[in-house]
């Protein structure tokens, strides 16, 4: 018997993780259509935002934008496309992170929105999803049911859709959001979008125009060159 | 006299074999959650640290498509199946542990450095894993350097 009993352990280990991992993987799983909130509510600062966050550009550029956005803000649509020339005049030169500060008290899908973009973070696609919110903003800022919209954007990214709807539900996406949130609330965001140069808050008015917006990087990247 | 400090010796390897086996076991289960966790699509909420879903939704997590943490539960309970033959005397079970636990250490402080230097971000079960390998790979040197 003793010659047969590391087969028999060996075995009996195999069908315990057979059944483990079987018995797992069904209490896992979890229904898809889970409601969604629509309100987060953060009052504490807390740590520097979620980490690691989402950086467009280089590790150590010379100048990092940090924006606080919210998806379902017009202002923050409308500086996106201003964002995006800079990006490709300034190639290494400057880089720029996203922050999630849902004004969810003004825009009811604001949170499921950011929600979306940090489920797409998870199959890497974040700034790309963060593209479709933005450029699509009025399809989706007033409808009822945004999810078969945001859904329609992860297929046209060729994300995992089951997946993504899981991601959406699931409480470390709303960390993730809520961690920012508590940074944007301990460095004073009250509004969006609220963009930081180096850890300088920008004026609003610097937001309103590419040139200005130039004028800003410029005057940071010459101070750093003198 | 010999035949004595034979057999205590032994002795030590069988409990050191059931060390790697319960190691192994541990290994196996941590490998299981989180492929079960990869499949369901599940993010993984760390305790200790903060960056399971940073490291575990990484490229590095589904090399070739196939979740690394697979390869993990296949290799712990090979690891697993020669330390518990091992244990009962098997000699080229010991071998075959070795040839086992040797890779599985080097492609842990490869992930260990994608970790730390790459993502920047820890994942309290990946780095239960390498915990593990690397007790795994301490018993088995000091029982490679005991042999010879």
């Amino acid at each position: 018997m003793k010659r047969y009993l590391p087969f028999i352990t060996i075995a009996a280990v195999l069908l315990l993780a057979i059944l483990s991992g079987t018995l797992l993987f069904r209490s896992s799983q979890r229904p898809a259509t889970q409601q969604i909130p629509t309100t987060l509510t953060a009052t504490a600062p807390g740590p520097p935002g979620a980490q690691p966050p989402h950086i467009k550009g280089v590790q150590n550029a010379p100048v990092v934008l940090e924006e606080f956005g919210d998806f379902q803000c017009p202002p923050c649509a409308a500086l996106h496309p201003e964002l995006k020339k800079i990006e490709a005049a300034y190639g290494a030169k400057v880089s720029v992170v996203f922050r999630h500060f849902p004004l969810t008290k003004l825009h009811k899908n604001a949170l499921a929105a950011a929600r979306a973009s940090e489920a797409a973070g998870r199959q890497s696609r974040f700034w790309e999803m963060h593209n479709e919110l933005y450029v699509n903003q009025a399809k989706w800022s007033d409808a009822a049911d945004m999810r078969p919209i945001f859904i329609g954007y992860a297929r046209t990214l060729g994300l995992d859709v089951e997946r993504f709807t899981r991601d959406m539900n699931d409480n470390e996406t709303v960390a993730r959001i809520l961690a920012d949130l508590r940074r944007g609330e301990a460095l004073g965001v009250t509004g969006t979008p609220t963009l930081f140069l180096n850890n300088r808050e920008l004026p609003y008015d610097t937001l309103k125009s590419e040139a200005t917006l130039r004028a800003a990087i410029d005057a940071a990247l010459n101070g750093k060159t003198q | 006299m010999a035949n004595d400090v034979g057999a205590a010796g032994r002795g030590r390897a069988t409990w050191r074999y059931t060390l790697a086996a319960v190691l192994s076991l541990i290994g196996l289960a941590d490998a299981i959650y989180l492929t079960v966790e990869h499949l369901t699509g599940r993010g993984v909420r760390c305790t200790v640290v903060a960056g399971c879903s940073e490291v575990l939704s990484s490229p590095y997590a589904t090399p070739g498509g196939v979740p690394l943490a697979a390869i993990g539960a296949a290799a712990y309970f090979s690891a697993f199946s020669c330390a518990t033959l091992a244990a009962f005397g098997y000699r080229r079970a010991q071998t075959l542990l070795a040839v086992i636990v040797v890779p599985m250490f080097i492609v842990t402080l490869g992930l260990l450095f994608i970790q730390a230097f790459v993502l920047r971000a820890f994942c309290d079960y990946c780095l239960l894993s390498a915990a593990v390998t690397l007790c795994l790979t301490v018993i088995i040197a000091t029982r490679l350097m005991q042999r010879h």
